[in-house]
């Protein structure tokens, strides 16, 4: 259904400009804020949970791990502020804006699509299918792994600091919980919240990777476009 | 008629002379005014001390242990004056026949008034065959006992979350009280043992005031269990500097750094060990130089080493923490891409060279 959209927009606007407007300013902006975002999330909390090497001297001269877990709780606000706005524009933006959030799941012409990206990757097909937003496969992806996957990190995430702000505070009225959803011993909780992160960077992994392959395979620009919001299609 | 406290202060030699003046002096130092001596004298004439019954599961006694180790207020004071204690099978001097007969009399002449403090939990495998008591299954006379008390009271992590005799595979099914008992509040003391003067609060709590302490999410009183160790360790500015001992016996172990590094589950243990302390307050386990093990929590024992913060995740097999997990499916996922990346260039160099692989080639 989408895909069909995008090929018809494509192909409208290929005759003409051979470059259509995909990415509005407010989603580029929050895709590289929220990329920032992840990897200080990453590198602070990978600290958190080992942390540096001990410090020696006098502890009311040093804050290392207070900064480390300030900057964790910073970061952490940005992503989950910076998703709620995401959610805000999947409203508000263009139909490119609703991908990761709406899968089409009963269409059966998006699940053929699906499975032909899926060859595409596995060099069964010779030919790419263009698209103007994601691809299918890619847009599955974008939902199981980012969507899901930030809305898993902000439920966990919040209720661990939920226990630092105190029983009562509003992070733990909203988020506590999920502390009790497992069991009720928090240790299970940050060992869970660790393999998001490690989760969280497998996707980054497989994200950058298909991203630089499809700019060069599939003839078409996908790095630009985060940048400037236009797809060029280059035959 | 049920005792009063008056009662008890009478029989224990107290006149009412000291009586009336200790009522006096306890509505002043609560700020009340002088009407509420008389009203406070009244209700300790009037007001029937609330019986406790104390039945021992499977358990170690380590609660009991911990309970008669009370500073504040003193246990003597607690099962003396404040509560009636009418049953507990280790402090109690009858035995025998005649223990349970007090059993059934509690049961009788205080419907819906007593306290069941419970010890320990019932393995419910084999019919409840592995804690055997006066003839019967524990299970059994749990159920009976709790089906005409008021509230329960489960003691320590045992009776709380299940503890070492429900750690796996646990043989046994030792299960909590709280999942054998459904239809009765259940306050939550955790602990390996509990903290002595938590016990005793908890209880002086109820017989005061005649109410449940507020609980938490988790149904342990807020007032002790609200907080983590590590909210209020006394090593925490460490912690905040990033200053760790590194391993048991290195310089920042000697200086008192923050044992994190070390496994402590003080980050992740609700209990009052870092305020209260115990044995009078002399010391904690962390004060004493080894991290808080978490033994107040649900399924301590199943949650990985005492030792590490990075603990192992059990559903992935022996020995596999969320690092290991994450940093293999890491490396898989990245030889995955090296791999397609190679073969993407391999087809690519293919189709620009023009050699193109044929169907019937393959």
């Amino acid at each position: 259904m989408l895909a069909e959209q995008d090929a018809f927009e494509a192909e409208r606007n290929a005759r003409m400009v051979k470059a259509v407007y995909v990415y509005e300013a407010p989603l580029r902006l929050w895709h590289w804020v929220n990329a920032l975002a992840i990897t200080v999330l990453a590198i602070t909390g990978y600290f958190i949970g080992k942390p540096l090497p001990s410090l020696s001297g006098d502890p009311s001269e040093q804050y290392l791990m207070g900064w480390i877990r300030f900057l964790h709780f910073a970061a952490a606000y940005v992503f989950a502020i910076g998703f709620i706005g995401r959610i805000y524009w999947a409203i508000v933006g263009n139909h490119h804006a609703r991908q990761i959030f709406l899968l089409p799941i009963l269409n059966r012409h998006w699940w053929s699509e699906v499975f032909y990206e899926l060859k595409w990757y596995l060099f069964m097909v010779k030919e790419p299918k263009k698209y103007v937003g994601h691809n299918p496969l890619a847009q599955l992806m974008m939902f199981l792994f980012f969507t899901v996957g930030a809305v898993y990190m902000i439920i966990t995430g919040f209720a661990l600091y939920g226990e630092g702000l105190g029983v009562g505070s509003w992070a733990d009225q909203m988020f506590g919980w999920a502390i009790a959803v497992l069991g009720g011993n928090s240790m299970q909780m940050h060992s869970m919240h660790r393999l998001g992160m490690w989760v969280t960077l497998c996707f980054v992994l497989v994200h950058v990777y298909a991203a630089i392959r499809e700019d060069i395979m599939s003839r078409q620009s996908l790095i630009s476009t985060m940048i400037s919001g236009w797809r060029m299609f280059k035959d | 008629m049920i005792e009063t406290f008056y009662d008890v202060l009478r029989r224990q030699g107290i006149t009412r002379r000291s009586f009336l003046k200790f009522c006096s002096l306890t509505a002043t130092s609560l700020g009340l005014g002088a009407a509420a001596a008389p009203r406070i004298a009244h209700a300790l004439e009037s007001k029937p001390r609330t019986p406790v019954v104390w039945l021992h599961g499977l358990e170690c006694t380590c609660c009991t242990e911990s309970f008669i180790r009370s500073a504040h207020p003193l246990t003597k004071d607690v099962i003396l004056s404040m509560l009636s204690l009418d049953y507990d099978d280790t402090l109690m001097a009858a035995a025998g026949h005649q223990a349970e007969a007090i059993l059934k009399e509690v049961k009788e002449k205080y419907k819906g008034q007593y306290i069941l403090a419970v010890e320990g939990n019932p393995p419910l495998n084999e019919d409840g065959m592995y804690c055997f008591q006066g003839g019967r299954p524990f299970v059994e006379k749990l159920k009976e006992m709790a089906a005409d008390c008021k509230a329960i009271i489960a003691w320590g992590s045992c009776a709380s979350w299940g503890c070492v005799q429900a750690a796996k595979p646990n043989p046994t099914r030792a299960t909590p009280v709280h999942k054998v008992i459904t239809d009765k509040p259940v306050i939550k003391v955790p602990g390996c043992p509990p903290i002595p003067e938590v016990m005793t609060a908890v209880v002086t709590y109820m017989l005061s005031f005649e109410r449940m302490p507020t609980l938490d999410r988790m149904g342990r009183p807020a007032m002790f269990y609200g907080q983590r160790i590590h909210d209020k360790c006394y090593r925490r500015p460490h912690f905040d500097a990033g200053q760790f001992a590194e391993t048991w016996d290195d310089e920042g172990a000697r200086k008192g750094y923050c044992l994190y590094k070390m496994g402590c589950k003080g980050p992740t243990t609700y209990n009052a060990c870092s305020t209260v302390r115990w044995n009078e307050g002399v010391s904690f386990p962390i004060q004493s130089g080894h991290g808080c093990i978490g033994c107040s929590e649900d399924g301590f024992w199943d949650k990985g080493s005492f030792y590490s913060r990075v603990t192992d995740i059990k559903q992935f097999g022996i020995e596999a923490n969320a690092d290991k997990v994450g940093a293999t499916a890491a490396a898989v996922v990245g030889a995955g891409i090296a791999a397609h990346a190679a073969v993407t260039a391999l087809a690519r160099a293919r189709n620009k060279t023009g050699i193109d692989v044929k169907q019937g080639e393959q």
